[in-house]
């Protein structure tokens, strides 16, 4: 690691089983890039990989790889979304993300580092699973791969600084008005992967009486202030602030893309509907 | 109980409104009879509720939910979860717990009252949740509720013991927080590079012994 970026970790599919000790999933803040990188490497989905968040890193390879980077183009000096060789003593450069938030660097055989509970993925704000990457550090790939590396993907992902998030009615929906559906949101600069903290009109909050419950990823939680939170990959697993909404499983890659100043609005559907889109995108990873 | 859907991939089970030791029993038990399933992800119990996420990919909310309700039958004469006892030392006041002269005036005791009253009941792990391991704390005397801090603080230390409105809890690590900080124990209720569980699991009863009150 000859630069680390603003903060490159080690993720998974997140460390699932633990939230009744209050240590939410964690994992890729995009699912689908993080998924399209192994799979085009011919990986294993869930085989730890690099997230790279805003600003990418440098890595220099001590030994020949095969790696794909997917996710939003950092400006690096390989083509994205392709499974690319490597020879050993060569440098890959990351730059500032020109689109999203993320960009994922997956190794073909993965990267051979110690599961924690389970998982690889590093919990930034706890520690579990690890720290960020510093300049100096060294990781080993590991021999994790299970198929030959796959052909360039199609119609990759499109990021824009305007995004659309479907979600389905949440607990409390019936609390609050349609005002959270028909306003536009400036995504905070205190977003980071607990919580994407949204400014703009506020939303009446009646103010009810909650006992404390247990909160899901995508939760849209709306503290007394009116201004929603959308709780990320590690969200507080309980919570006592009332969810109007929540945003669609279909919709999570969107929420690894939303970078700070970015503008936000939602549309609901309905459950049916939210299930489907995820079945198709499901489709789409597995044509790629 | 009651279950409806939450997000496309979680279901609600509501143990009632009330928050009761009984709530607090069916909640264990459900966790008890739904941990380890496959296709359950994650299980976030409260006071008197639990949260399932489930696997989409497997399961629509028709499919989970009766796959739930069938596990919580077929567990409903188990032996409910050991219950444990633990001991946990605080240092009280000072540096350690400055707020208890907050406390203290808030409730109109002497600061070494609050103590002696803080330290006498047995508490219960309603729950630990929140963020990494808090556990939410049941028994305080109902004399010693005092609000939050207005403004949370930005660093509350590890080990902090606090009073919430009527609650008690301890902060397993370093965090923002803004309960009322009273004392802090040496005990590590959860090490980050270690495996679960955590010093604290559901259920589990509580006594704080004090160490010192300076």
């Amino acid at each position: 690691m000859i630069a680390p970026g603003f903060l490159t970790t080690v993720q998974d599919l997140g460390r699932f089983g633990w939230a009744h000790f209050g240590i939410s999933a964690s994992g890729a803040a995009d699912p689908v890039a993080f998924r399209a990188g192994n799979l085009l490497v011919g990986n294993a989905e869930n085989a730890p990989a690099l997230e790279m968040t805003l600003t990418g890193g440098e890595f220099q390879f001590e030994g020949d790889a095969v790696v794909a980077l997917t996710g939003s183009d950092f400006g690096a000096d390989v083509p994205p979304w392709t499974a690319v060789p490597v020879k050993s003593g060569q440098t890959l450069r990351c730059g500032a993300s020109r689109g999203g938030a993320r960009a994922y660097l997956a190794m073909r055989g993965g990267l051979d580092v110690p599961n924690v509970m389970g998982s690889a993925s590093v919990h930034v704000m706890t520690g579990v699973g690890g720290r960020s990457l510093r300049k100096g550090d060294t990781l080993k790939i590991g021999g994790a791969w299970v198929r030959a590396a796959r052909p360039p993907a199609r119609q990759a992902p499109q990021y824009s600084p305007r995004t659309a998030l479907r979600v389905t009615e949440g607990p409390q929906a019936a609390w609050f008005g349609p005002e959270l559906c028909s306003s536009l949101y400036s995504v905070s600069e205190e977003t980071n992967r607990m919580g994407i903290r949204l400014k703009g009109p506020a939303l009446t909050n009646p103010g009810g009486h909650m006992i404390t419950e247990g909160v899901p990823l995508g939760a849209i939680q709306v503290p007394p202030d009116g201004q929603p939170i959308v709780l990320f990959v590690e969200h507080q697993t309980t919570g006592g602030y009332p969810k109007p909404a929540n945003v669609i499983s279909a919709d999570f890659w969107r929420l690894g893309q939303i970078r700070p100043r970015d503008e936000v609005r939602f549309e609901l559907v309905a459950m049916e509907a939210a299930v489907e889109m995820l079945r198709l995108q499901e489709e789409w990873l597995y044509s790629i | 109980m009651t279950i409806r859907p939450d997000s496309d991939r979680s279901l609600f089970l509501s143990f009632g409104e009330q928050i009761s030791p009984e709530a607090h029993q069916l909640v264990r038990r459900a966790v008890q009879a739904l941990h380890g399933t496959r296709g359950i992800l994650n299980l976030h119990p409260a006071y008197t509720s639990v949260l399932v996420d489930f696997d989409p990919h497997l399961f629509d909310h028709e499919q989970a939910s009766a796959l739930i309700t069938g596990l919580l039958e077929a567990h409903r004469g188990d032996a409910p979860p050991p219950e444990r006892l633990v001991e946990i030392p605080v240092s009280f006041g000072g540096e350690s717990g400055p707020d208890l002269p907050d406390v203290a005036r808030h409730t109109g005791f002497s600061p070494e009252r609050v103590v002696e009253l803080f330290t006498r009941p047995e508490y219960t792990v309603y729950f630990v949740g929140f963020s990494t391991c808090f556990p939410y704390l049941g028994g305080l005397p109902p004399e010693l509720a005092t609000p939050r801090l207005s403004a949370p603080r930005k660093h509350v230390p590890v080990g902090s013991v606090a009073i919430g409105g009527p609650q008690a809890g301890i902060y397993p690590i370093a965090s923002p927080g803004g309960w009322r900080l009273i004392g802090r124990t040496a005990l590590r209720l959860f090490d980050p590079a270690g495996t679960p569980p955590p010093l604290l699991r559901m259920g589990d009863r509580v006594k704080f012994i004090p160490e010192a009150l300076t």
